[in-house]
């Protein structure tokens, strides 16, 4: 195709940030294009600079970010461009949608106002051809009932229908290019996958470029024609998606496509000690029914029966808002619940914190998100230390310091990096971190909570390892759970899926995964793992 | 563990804590450091100031009341030259010619009559020479030269209507008044932060009440409070910091507790509690500590206002007793001047106008850097 009917060409664009450390280049000379009509993906793990190539091309940069080099929209340079001919392009020709559909969205306007706003001020149209042309945009991004929810606020619509309106705001000009960057990352698998299927097919009938910006290969094997892969600053390989993907040909991309957690465990037998038993668990939020008092009650977790062996891993799947995490809680009874919780022949529901400290030994926990889980005031010595302390408070300074250098370097971390804080290590090391808090009491049950959904996939990949190992050497069970199929295959044995509250389906993890029997499970799969079986037929229609 | 070496290389070469990366950011802000110097340079003059000044705060010169700013010492020429006049010409004898300088005055004498040493008592007698004597006296006696000593005393901003150094008496006001918002903020901090984080961590039915007493403490008027001290205890120093800081604290309180309560939510805070830390420990480890930026924040601003609520009180007359004084007594005073003494007006306000303008932009300063969003 001639270089002049390219709808965005990069070219070697650097991004530089002044921060108090000095420069960072993000983006070190990238050059890339989109032809009409074709789909094409960038992707690259966290700091590959993936997001800053087009927010560069955006013109909206953090003010502390200065870019170089060229970038052209149908022959037009962007760079430099004053701000009032820049926005005649963007959100007009070139529109893009974000990763956050919860904020994305102002809360105090309905989603007609929201979408009519820039129709009469841009487009020139009025309230009664507004009204109609945002009817049509919400009926083409398919969301039900789209007359009745133009009068609904953000807060009224789900996370999927909520990035359904942000498609449909930036649809609403007829784009050349529509750039997306990471939509889907804060989704669940089932409402990606129909979000994407909606994106192939408003390709297919708009017939508008798509630039996908994800760290997920499988969206990018699904959806996309060419892509590039990003590292450090710099495309480390392109082409189209299929010979990428089937003959990757630099080190980088075979790390990546590698990555895919993988591995199995053996079921414990059945004779293995029981360690954790939930009975009837049920966690209520909010208060019932009263005097002048509506009902507030919440179930999140309905009546959960579970047994937990010695060495066992049980996966807990479902959701956003299955209650999976809220069950685990519950376990280690961090919430007020019901039933029976029994662990090593003591019943522990209802303990108060004072009664719970002798238990908390042994039953430890590790958190979702490797940046909030760890104090940032104290070093990652205290950090770990901090659970010693606790139970065991006799130890020797000394002695203890030499349990925190074990436990460092149990779980990858060199001991050295003890008086470090924190925000000094990237997410993986932080997780390390984490699970070195926990392994250093030598517990019996650590439950997991998505441990691994905020990493990339190559550090997930080294963290299950890492837990795999750790269960081993230490004979532990989990309790691991997770919204991520993958994950959970890899590392557990037995497997729960939850759907509001209860289980709808538990087993052998083979069993389940080879043969799941409701409806609920098969869809989760499907969006899970056969990605392309779902997108490619709605892309493929014109070709 | 392979993973091991290519992890390592991630991490910066040296250590930095959050407060050192929030002292590189705040060295780059220009007005805020100046701010920091301005306050260091006032605090000082505050504590040492007094001790080195040459003229006591309250020392009282009745011979000069009200008089004007000057880099010259007091008293001037002009006025050194008729009393010298008027105290001669008592012991008859003429003037050559006068000249001042040094601390001392040299005067030229002339008389048609031989001059008699003693007449130096004459001179004496005046307020303003002091060790008159005749160092030279011609061999006929008609001609003498006569020194005395002048007390010589410089007052750079003026006197006030008592007759005390300005200069001094600001010095003072300034120790008096950092030491009202230091120890006021103080008192707040202290109570607002164990206060606050405990409703906040707690919750629940205690964190109501404990709120609720907050709000009925808050529609007490403020000014009747004091005043209520002040009419039970008396004037006293001491009590204007409780009473500065049981008002202060509120705010500090509610503040606190807003963060706790986020903090509460927070992961860190719930992995302490799976490691079983107990409640004091998690907010004295966990919490405390990371509503910290927040706190110095609220409490650079808090220290102006403190200032200026201290000086609402003494304009009132309800605040520090004479001869100690603070900036508001001293801004009162020149009030009442304003007319005939404007300097008397003008100096502790522009004091305090400097010191609340450092105070001010330091706490800009520290807020832009301890704000974790920008990092």
């Amino acid at each position: 195709m001639a270089e002049q009917e390219r709808v965005l060409d990069v070219d070697n664009v650097r991004v530089t940030f002044d921060t108090p450390d000095g420069e960072v280049r993000a983006v070190r000379g990238v050059s890339m294009h989109v032809n009409p009509g074709e789909s094409v993906a960038v992707v690259g793990e966290s700091g590959s600079g993936k997001s800053q190539v087009m927010m560069a091309a955006m013109g909206l940069l953090a003010s502390n970010g200065r870019v170089e080099g060229s970038v052209r929209y149908r022959g037009q340079e962007l760079v430099g461009l004053p701000l009032k001919a820049l926005n005649d392009i963007r959100g007009v020709k070139v529109t893009m949608i974000f990763q956050e559909p919860m904020t994305s969205l102002d809360p105090l306007f309905t989603i007609e106002d929201q979408l009519s706003e820039p129709l009469r001020v841009h487009g020139g149209l009025s309230k009664r051809e507004a009204s109609a042309r945002v009817l049509e945009l919400l009926e083409l991004v398919q969301i039900p009932n789209a007359k009745a929810r133009m009068s609904a606020y953000p807060h009224e619509l789900s996370g999927g229908q909520r990035q359904r309106v942000m498609i449909a705001m930036a649809l609403a000009n007829d784009p050349d290019l529509l750039i997306a960057d990471e939509p889907t990352t804060a989704l669940d698998v089932t409402i990606q996958a129909e979000i994407l299927q909606l994106l192939a097919d408003l390709q297919a009938r708009l017939g508008m470029s798509i630039l996908f910006i994800t760290h997920d290969l499988g969206i990018v094997e699904a959806f996309a024609d060419r892509v590039y892969v990003m590292n450090k600053g710099l495309v480390e390989e392109e082409g189209p998606t299929e010979r990428v993907f089937h003959a990757p040909q630099t080190e980088y991309t075979r790390m990546l496509l590698a990555a895919e957690p993988e591995g199995h465990k053996a079921p414990v037998g059945p004779d293995a000690p029981v360690l954790l038993r939930g009975e009837n668990v049920q966690v209520t939020f909010g208060r019932p029914k009263g005097f002048l008092r509506p009902d507030t009650q919440l179930h999140a977790v309905r009546g959960i029966n579970l047994t937990l062996r010695k060495g066992q891993t049980i996966g807990v799947v479902g959701e956003s808002g299955s209650g999976k995490s809220t069950l685990g809680r519950a376990l280690l009874q961090m919430l007020p619940s019901t039933g029976r919780v029994v662990y090593l022949d003591n019943d522990i529901e209802g303990l108060d914190r004072a009664a719970m400290r002798p238990y908390r030994k042994g039953l430890q926990m590790v958190f979702q998100d490797p940046y909030g889980s760890l104090s940032p005031r104290l070093t990652t010595g205290e950090i770990i230390a901090e659970g010693l302390q606790v139970h065991e408070p006799g130890l020797s300074r000394k002695e203890r310091q030499r349990r925190v250098a074990e436990a460092m370097s149990d779980v990858g971390l060199d001991p050295s990096m003890r008086n470090r804080f924190p925000h000094e290590f990237s997410g993986g090391q932080r997780q390390r971190v984490a699970i070195a808090r926990a392994v250093i009491l030598r517990p019996q049950v650590i439950v997991l909570d998505e441990p691994t959904s905020a990493l990339d996939r190559s550090v997930q990949k080294q963290v299950i390892e890492l837990l795999r190992r750790l269960q081993v050497e230490h004979e532990l069970s989990y309790v691991f759970i997770s919204h991520d199929l993958a994950v959970v295959r890899a590392l557990s044995d037995y497997l729960m899926v939850m759907k509001n509250g209860e289980v709808v389906e538990e087993g052998p993890v083979d069993a389940v995964f080879d043969h799941p029997t409701t409806d609920y499970t098969r869809t989760l799969m499907r969006a899970a793992f056969d990605l392309t079986s779902l997108l490619r037929p709605a892309a493929r229609t014109g070709t | 563990m392979t993973d091991l070496a290519t992890n390592t290389p991630e991490v910066a070469a040296g250590s930095r804590s959050l407060w050192a990366v929030a002292m590189i950011r705040m060295r780059r802000n220009r007005a805020a450091m100046a701010s920091l110097v301005i306050l260091i340079v006032l605090a000082l003059a505050g504590i040492f100031g007094p001790m080195l000044a040459p003229h006591s705060y309250a020392e009282v010169y009745p011979e000069f009341v009200k008089v004007d700013p000057s880099l010259e010492p007091y008293p001037q020429e002009a006025q050194i030259i008729p009393s010298a006049e008027t105290a001669l010409r008592r012991a008859r004898v003429d003037i050559e010619s006068i000249e001042v300088g040094g601390g001392e005055v040299v005067i030229g004498l002339s008389s048609s009559r031989e001059i008699d040493p003693r007449i130096t008592r004459y001179v004496d007698r005046s307020d303003v020479f002091s060790n008159a004597e005749i160092t030279e006296i011609a061999e006929d006696g008609l001609s003498a030269t006569m020194v005395a000593d002048v007390q010589q005393l410089y007052f750079l901003m003026g006197t006030d209507a008592n007759g005390r150094d300005l200069f001094s008496r600001i010095l003072i006001s300034l120790r008096i008044s950092l030491m009202i918002g230091a120890l006021a903020t103080g008192v707040a901090l202290l109570i607002g932060v164990l206060y606050g984080a405990t409703a906040g961590f707690v919750g629940g039915r205690v964190d109501n009440v404990m709120m609720r007493i907050v709000d009925i403490l808050y529609s007490l008027p403020f000014v009747f409070f004091v005043i209520l001290l002040v009419v039970f205890f008396g004037r006293n120093l001491v009590l204007m910091f409780i009473a500065v800081g049981a008002v202060e604290w509120l705010d500090m309180a509610r503040i606190v507790r807003g963060q706790t309560l986020s903090l509460r939510r927070r992961e860190f805070v719930q992995a302490a509690e799976t490691l079983g830390v107990s409640g004091w420990d998690i907010l004295r480890r966990h919490i405390i500590p990371n509503t910290l930026g927040t706190v110095i924040i609220y409490m650079t601003l808090l220290i102006p206002k403190v200032i200026l609520l201290e000086s609402f009180l003494s304009f009132l007359g309800l605040g520090v007793q004479e001869p100690l004084t603070s900036l508001g007594v001293l801004i009162a005073e020149g009030a009442k001047n304003m007319r005939n003494a404007p300097f008397m007006l003008f100096y502790p306000a522009a004091t305090m106008t400097i010191l609340l303008f450092a105070l001010n932009f330091l706490g800009d300063g520290l807020r832009d850097a301890l704000d974790p969003k920008d990092r």
